[in-house]
């Protein structure tokens, strides 16, 4: 029975470990499959992700390229900055390290601290920064040390130096770290987080030609972060340079001439459309931006109720006050409206209906002719002008001096301006346009508005007799030896289609500002080039009684367009001092000196500037048939006076 | 004490196994270890010197007939209780746990004695009952306490892994006697509020985390998760043929953990590829049926029951380690047999290989 029963059990355990053999078996079959699933089904993630354990890419930025000036001045450049950054894996005493470094480079222990501690998240093997913008000396020090100084590491890379300071500073912008909106953008798929790039004026505007390409190094690193070796490697190409239009000299001058005041300057080459002078008055530091900015001084700039971070030239828009009185009279000019011979009796104000329009003279200018009513700047006789010709008829003329749209300058964010037509009024406001109106768009108020660029292209085109060229910054593009790549020629927008003996009514008128007694421009006179043009105030707000009062916000800006020479214009300039009051006595001066400044500063290279004016004039001929014409009545105004 | 007969009767499959598995891990170790910085001797030569000395070991043990086993397993049982207390009290910490007893001239870890030693008792203790229908819950009681008493000692050092392992073989050992249904519903009823008692009083929170981490690696990249993630990545990127010999990425910049101990297999299989990893998985699966087989063929129930059980052990071993690295199981510090780097493991698969052959050698003789 027992033998029997231990029989049994025996086979029935062997029975048993024969069934476990399969589940074994089974079992095995089991790891394989999963071992098919990773390593022949899933093998390119997982070779993916041990690539990418394995490769580090580091980018390498290219040093980004210069911006000059046209004769070659350098405005901006790279400088290498160097930091002291610390690898905290390779450090053994942490603390004694600090004292060391604190007291070798007089550095401030407890904010030393502070940024270890700040970066200690970070991913292991990774530098941490210090401090940065340290001295040669102090990287000196740091080398002599090395040996004492584990884990310590000096990192260079290129800082923008903005090498005349606050110069041109809305002209040329600032750089900056990508933000996150733009990562997202269309257009910058090649950027990366932490990259710099240009965030604002020329900077931003040439930020493809700026940039350069950056390369990279491929290293392979192991699990602790350590570099092992470099797989690839590829070199980063500099970005090209930038030449402006713009004279260094000249700009300088020109924002030393405003002096503390808010507002702009655009100085142009009448013949080509080449911006020389681009000014926003006050300005700010743009290396401030590229690096740290103290907190203070960053409310400062937002305080200012000069409005420093403001490009005023590109996006300030000025109602143009007496300015526009060019493009009234030359309105009046075209529909034979007037001629030179057509008077007005100016008693020192005007009626219309029930209201009453001042001239800025109480006591009146007696009888005017277009010279006078020019050089006095006299409102009456373009209030009656204004009158016959209708709005609509100005804003034609405006628009073929390509007013009211931006000109195309070639910086974001440039603004339009504004001419008013009935039609626009209607639109916007549901209403109908006023006569009353018309009078003050006559003299440049009301909903009139023009940007400084539009105020120098306007008298730029004037100074040439119908050509509208495209004012424009950049010259051309040359790499990092100085070659050329790519070189910017004037473009005409279009031309005026006025005669040029009626631009020499109103070009004698502007002269007339500047040269003779009793002209509101005076103060652009120089004693050995003829100077012509336009003063203009411009009514902030209307409360014209107790002047001594008003406070800065309420002040009228002054606005003051010139070109010289009257015989053969080479160059034109607008400012507008914010709040300057008078045009003849506030931006005056500044348009003196600026043209001052050109014409004793072409003196020593003037065959060369002379070189240069020739080729422009041969692009003039190819797209306008004037030159000769404006020769001549050069010389017609010169024996005129 | 060698009988001729005995000679004759030698397994060489068995052994053909062993040694073909243990030179494909010193090979494999010697990749895995080259980047380490080596104080003395390079750990492959140093698992060729254990290996070595496993075959002593495996001499010695089928030297003796099994049956030794039979009459001492008791006493051992009693022994070895005594010094897992003695190492909770007096023993060497290592890494946060204790596990060693020093014996001043060397060190024993008296843990990985007790999955032997569990065998040995469990196969008597079933040896000498008879069942037909299998094992009803009161027969199971006492066994249960058998094996409770070490289970928990270990699980207190605390080696999870080892513990675990330990209820594995004498589960296998059960299994094999037979279990009643009843008995599996009632463990059933009665482990699961156990379970959720062990997750919330008896494991310590680095035990669970590591439970979890399994359940999602991405719960934690760089702590013990990362350690699957990472071997995941190493056995996947293999491919079919993998990187070539020394050529692993993953194992050569280090980015697996404890590479040639319980990673080992994932250097392995990052190096050669499915192919390897093939061939490697029919040479384990070939020698737990041999094990499997010598039970079979074994005509005393005792030594068959402890061939299953050594089997079992094998099994187990290699299951657990492969399933970790290949990201089905939790990581519990089980080393694969005669393939991670370690002497312990070697000696204690060695002393089983030796139980194995010393009852295939005496089949014939009862």
């Amino acid at each position: 029975m027992t033998e029997q029963r231990f029989v049994r059990e025996i086979t029935e355990s062997k029975r048993r470990i024969l069934i476990l053999s399969f589940v074994v078996a089974g079992i095995f079959f089991l790891l394989l499959l999963r071992l098919w699933h990773l390593q022949i089904l899933s093998v390119d993630d997982y070779r993916n992700m041990s690539e990418n354990n394995r490769l580090r890419f580091v980018p390498v930025a290219a040093s980004r390229g210069a911006i000059l000036d046209r004769n070659g001045t350098v405005l901006v450049s790279n400088q290498p900055s160097f930091s002291l950054a610390v690898v905290p894996q390779e450090v053994t005493n942490r603390d004694e390290l600090l004292d060391r470094l604190a007291k070798l480079l007089g550095l401030d222990r407890a904010e030393v601290n502070e940024r270890w501690e700040k970066g200690k998240g970070r991913a292991r093997y990774y530098p941490i920064i210090l401090a940065s913008n340290i001295s040669r000396d102090q990287v000196e020090i740091v080398e002599e040390n090395h040996l004492r100084l584990q884990g310590v590491e000096i990192e260079m890379k290129p800082v923008r130096e903005y090498v005349s300071g606050v110069l041109a500073a809305h002209l040329l912008g600032y750089i900056g770290e990508i933000s996150e909106e733009e990562l997202s953008a269309k257009g910058f798929e090649n950027f990366n987080p932490g990259d710099y790039l240009g965030k604002n004026g020329i900077e931003r505007s040439w930020e493809m030609e700026l940039h350069g390409t950056d390369g990279g190094r491929q290293l392979e690193v192991d699990a602790r972060g350590r570099v092992l070796r470099t797989i690839s490697e590829s070199y980063p190409t500099v970005g090209n340079s930038v030449v402006l239009t713009i004279d260094a000299n000249l700009q300088k001058e020109a924002e030393k001439a405003f002096g503390d005041q808010a507002g702009a300057v655009v100085a142009m080459d009448v013949n080509t459309g080449e911006v020389l002078a681009f000014v926003s008055k006050p300005g700010f530091d743009p290396a401030l931006f590229s690096g740290k900015m103290p907190a203070d001084t960053w409310k400062e700039y937002l305080e200012d109720k000069r409005h420093p971070l403001e490009n005023k030239a590109l996006t300030g828009q000025y109602p143009p006050g007496s300015t526009f009185k060019i493009i009234t009279a030359l309105a009046g000019l075209e529909d034979g409206k007037i001629d030179e011979k057509t008077t007005v009796n100016c008693g020192g104000s005007y009626k219309l209906g029930n209201s009453i329009f001042n001239c800025w003279k109480r006591h009146g200018h007696g009888v005017t002719n277009l010279k006078k009513a020019l050089r006095e700047s006299c409102d009456v006789y373009f209030y009656q002008l204004g009158e016959r010709l209708g709005v609509d008829r100005i804003a034609a003329m405006a628009k073929r001096f390509m007013l009211g749209a931006p000109m195309g300058i070639g910086l974001a964010h440039e603004k339009g301006g504004m001419i008013p037509t009935a039609e626009w009024k209607l639109k916007r406001f549901a209403q109908r346009w006023f006569h009353g109106e018309t009078l003050s768009v006559a003299i440049g108020q009301g909903y009139v508005l023009m940007t400084p660029i539009q105020l120098a292209s306007m008298i730029a085109t004037v100074a040439n007799e119908g050509t509208v060229y495209r004012p424009f910054l950049v010259k051309r593009i040359i790499d990092a030896d100085g070659k050329p790549l790519k070189e910017f020629k004037p473009e005409s927008m279009g031309t005026t289609g006025i005669s040029a003996d009626k631009f020499r009514l109103v070009k004698q008128g502007l002269f007339a500002v500047v040269n003779e007694p009793g002209g509101t421009g005076g103060a652009a006179r120089l004693y050995d080039v003829h100077v012509a043009g336009k003063t203009g105030s411009s009514q902030v707000v209307k409360l014209r009684d107790s002047k001594q009062a008003t406070p800065y916000q309420y002040r009228d800006h002054a606005l003051f367009v010139a070109f010289a020479p009257y015989e053969k214009p080479e160059i034109a300039v607008a400012v507008v001092v914010e709040h300057g009051e008078h045009g003849g006595s506030a931006a005056g001066p500044i348009a003196g000196r600026i043209l001052r400044a050109w014409f004793d500063g072409k003196k020593p290279a003037k065959k060369e500037s002379a070189g240069l004016k020739k080729n422009g004039d041969e692009g003039d001929a190819a797209e306008s048939p004037a030159p000769p014409v404006r020769d001549q009545s050069g010389n017609g105004d010169n024996s005129d006076d | 004490m060698i009988d001729r007969r005995l000679l004759t009767n030698i397994d060489w499959m068995l052994i053909g196994f062993v040694v073909a598995i243990s030179l494909l891990g010193i090979m494999n170790i010697y990749s895995a270890t080259t980047t380490y910085k080596i104080v003395g001797a390079p750990y492959y030569l140093k698992q060729f010197n254990w290996f070595l000395f496993g075959m002593v070991v495996v001499t010695v043990v089928c030297s003796v007939d099994y049956h030794f086993l039979e009459d001492f397993s008791y006493w051992l049982y009693g022994f070895l209780i005594v010094l897992l207390v003695a190492v909770l009290v007096v023993g060497r910490r290592s890494m946060g746990a204790t596990r060693w007893l020093s014996l001043g001239f060397f060190t024993i870890q008296p843990s990985e004695l007790m999955k032997i030693v569990i065998i040995a008792t469990f196969a008597k203790y079933f040896a000498g009952r008879q069942t037909v229908n299998g094992l009803s819950i009161r027969e199971v009681l006492f066994p249960l306490g058998i094996l409770a008493v070490p289970a928990v000692l270990i699980m207190k050092q605390p080696d999870l892994g080892t513990a675990v392992l330990v209820i594995l073989i004498a589960l296998s050992i059960a299994i094999c006697v037979g279990l009643k249904w009843s008995t599996v519903v009632t463990f059933a009823v009665v482990t699961i509020p156990a379970v959720w008692l062990g997750w919330t009083k008896v494991l310590r929170p680095y035990q669970k985390d590591r439970i979890l981490d399994f359940f999602n690696p991405e719960r934690s990249r760089l702590g013990s998760g990362y350690h699957i993630i990472q071997s995941k990545i190493a056995v996947g990127s293999g491919g079919v043929f993998g990187k070539g010999f020394v050529k692993g990425t993953q194992s050569q910049l280090r980015f697996l953990p404890e590479q040639h101990t319980d990673f080992a297999f994932s250097v392995f299989a990052e190096e050669w590829g499915f192919i390897g990893c093939l061939v490697l998985i029919i040479l384990y699966l070939s020698l737990v049926l041999w094990g499997l087989n010598i039970a079979r063929r074994c005509n005393d129930r005792f030594g068959s029951l402890l061939a299953v059980g050594v089997t079992a052990m094998l099994f187990w071993h290699t299951v657990i380690n492969m399933g970790m690295v290949i990201g089905l199981f939790p990581v519990v510090g089980v080393p694969l047999p005669f393939f991670s780097y370690g002497g312990t493991s070697m000696i204690t698969s060695m002393v089983g290989i030796g139980i194995l052959q010393n009852i295939s050698m005496r089949r014939f003789m009862f």
